[in-house]
């Protein structure tokens, strides 16, 4: 990808949340880049940094979590040097964010046109009442809510749990931001209107041009809408490429473990699914070498004692495993 | 509304009533009579109770009472202003205004100060002006009114001399100062400690964070979406401390001389003059009613998944 059409470049960030306890490396190093455009996935477990990592590009970071080192550029801009005014601005404008669970997403007390309007005045002051009301019923309708004039004055708790979420959507697109981050935004949904959510987004992505992250801990949902996927475990990206690389040739063990751990159509019907054994990592104490180490079927010597460099494993595939150092290490006497 | 209000309205008669006949039961399980003074004779008593109907059986006595009350007469005085109406002692001598007034400024004093000292307590949390309103509140919600009461009459108006011992009819606002304070300190601080609580338990709410994620100011994040929210507990709470702020003025009116209905009140049960005890009581709980049912309204108004007619309606 060229440089100078990237919308976003995360280089090697890091953020520690300090607890009573000790100091929580949540996320630890990682570096991706993002075309307009483009739709990226995140998957991981919980606890694999995902959430956080995407709370630091838009800088809703609560205390005790800090950045403290590596860069966030959006548009040629490193937004970790934003005055907190700038970075309000910059929020709901030129990023926003819709969550996991629409249910205590939206505030009881106000009516959704209220609060869609909130979104637009927030950062337009020029704008006139009639106009944001105008725009925020075209944007319910875009989002297929039907009688948006009457569902403009109704209060969140009169819409169901689907339309809640378009809602929110719907909030989240009115300032036609450049990248939408999407953190679980099916997770709390049932099946039949996750897929409903799903194809909404698909094609609201195509009419407004918009780039999306789309934070998953479920494969089937990324592989639907997403062009490149980043994997993450403990605190780092293990394995990144586009969606068919990770699907159909993954290069880390982590990522084909986790694969052979979800159901698939096209498999015999007798295949078993394969749980990945243990637990994650205690971040408070990482292991000195790989964090999926201790869980790993092929772990070697040298992975207990050193963390893996990041391999390129195929065209704009990279992977983080000593497995791609194999040979090379067998010539050296390491094993 | 309108059916909801309506049914309301018939209920507080129905509680009303219930009020009248348990008052009833209550005053007359007191030994005494209004009549009994050292010199009078069995005969004497025998005849004034007589002249006012006390010697018919109780059954009667109370039906005499809510018979009246339906027809909008509340009896006259036995004792205390021998024969005059006690509409007029309740309505037309100040005495429930001047209640009125020193409750309604209280009332205000809570709310205007409660929720405010909460809301800073809340947003400055951990820092020493919240450790110092949590001591504050603490104490204040700890000292019974009676003491306090006491305690400032004495500091300030025996001692220090900066305000007037006896409060009287509230003329000037000097001497409102003090009454004010005692029957306000309780529930000011009640409703700080509620509001810091509810506050802390808004702003982490999820729909803080999108709000946030849409840009919006702090200031507006807490004026706007974390303090509706957080007034939904103290708004329920407000319906109970307006009939404590109303009960609770006997003891202040006592304390500062102030001829209100609470201190009347207390008058009135100690030489049993029992038409004024039904009806300051009836009035009395007439108003608490009314103030739970303006309450009740206003929750719905800040909260709007609250529905209050039923789903039959």
């Amino acid at each position: 990808m060229e440089e100078n059409k990237l919308l976003l470049k995360v280089k090697d960030l890091k953020v520690s949340f300090f607890t009573p306890a000790g100091e929580v490396k949540a996320v630890d190093g990682i570096s991706y880049a993002l075309g307009y455009n483009e739709v990226m996935g995140i998957v991981g477990e919980s606890g694999s940094g995902k959430s956080v990592e995407a709370y630091s590009i838009i800088g809703l970071l609560q205390n005790p979590g800090r950045v403290i080192g590596g860069s966030i550029e959006f548009e040629g801009e490193n937004l970790l040097e934003y005055t907190p005014e700038q970075m309000r601005q910059f929020r709901g404008n030129k990023v926003s964010m819709i969550f996991q669970n629409p249910m205590t997403c939206l505030n009881p007390v106000y009516t959704i046109g209220n609060q869609l309007t909130e979104a637009l005045t927030c950062h337009d002051k020029t704008i006139s009442k009639e106009e944001a009301r105008k725009k925020a019923i075209e944007m319910l309708e875009l989002v297929g809510i039907n009688n948006a004039e009457k569902r403009m004055n109704q209060y969140p708790h009169e819409f169901s749990g689907g339309m809640r979420q378009r809602a929110m959507i719907a909030m989240a697109l009115i300032c036609s931001p450049k990248l939408l981050i999407a953190d679980e935004p099916t997770t709390a949904l049932d099946v039949t209107i996750q897929a409903q959510i799903l194809e909404l987004m698909k094609d609201l992505q195509r009419k407004e041009n918009t780039s999306i992250i789309f934070i998953t801990h479920n494969l089937g949902v990324v592989a639907d809408i997403c062009d490149r996927i980043s994997v993450m475990y403990a605190g780092r990206i293990v394995e990144q490429g586009k969606v068919n690389d990770i699907f159909y040739d993954p290069q880390h063990p982590y990522t084909r473990r986790l694969l052979q751990s979800i159901p698939r159509l096209d498999e015999e019907d007798d295949e078993r699914l394969i749980p990945i054994e243990g637990t994650p990592i205690d971040l408070l104490n990482p292991p000195q070498g790989c964090n999926f180490g201790p869980r790993c079927t092929e772990c070697m010597k040298i992975c207990l004692r050193q963390k893996p460099p990041l391999a390129q494993v195929g065209e704009g595939h990279i992977s983080a495993c000593w497995l791609h150092f194999k040979d090379a290490l067998e010539k050296e006497g390491e094993k | 509304m309108g059916t909801y209000i309506l049914k309301r309205i018939i209920g507080s008669i129905l509680i009303l009533l219930l009020i009248m006949v348990v008052t009833f039961m209550l005053m007359n399980a007191i030994p005494g009579s209004p009549f009994l003074t050292e010199k009078s004779t069995p005969e004497q008593i025998a005849m004034a109770e007589a002249k006012y109907g006390l010697d018919k059986p109780l059954y009667v006595q109370l039906w005499n009472y809510i018979k009246n009350y339906l027809h909008g007469d509340l009896g006259t005085s036995l004792k205390m202003q021998e024969g005059t109406p006690v509409k007029n002692i309740i309505f037309h001598q100040g005495k429930f205004a001047l209640s009125i007034k020193l409750g309604l400024l209280a009332l205000l004093v809570a709310v205007c100060l409660g929720i405010p000292l909460g809301c800073l307590a809340a947003f400055y949390r951990g820092s020493w002006l919240d450790g110092l309103l949590r001591v504050v509140t603490t104490i204040g919600v700890a000292i019974p009114t009676f003491v306090l009461a006491a305690l400032l009459l004495v500091v300030f108006s025996v001692k220090l001399k900066w305000m007037p011992t006896l409060s009287g009819s509230l003329t000037d606002a000097k001497s409102y100062i003090l009454p004010v304070i005692s029957l306000s300190s309780y529930y000011t601080c009640y409703i700080a400690k509620l509001m810091r609580t509810s506050m802390l338990d808004a702003i982490n709410q999820d729909y803080i964070r999108t709000a946030r994620a849409k840009g919006v100011k702090t200031k507006a994040l807490v004026l706007k979406h974390a303090l509706r929210n957080s007034l939904i507990p103290v708004v329920t709470y407000l319906g109970p401390v307006t009939a404590g702020i109303i009960t609770g003025s006997f003891v202040v009116e006592s304390t500062f001389s102030v001829p209100g209905l609470g201190k009347y009140f207390v008058q009135c049960v100690m030489s049993r003059d029992y038409p004024v005890i039904m009806a300051t009581t009836v009035v009395l709980s007439a108003l608490v009613i009314f103030a739970m049912l303006v309450v009740d309204i206003a929750y719905k108004i800040v909260d709007p998944r609250i529905t209050l007619t039923t789903k039959e309606d």
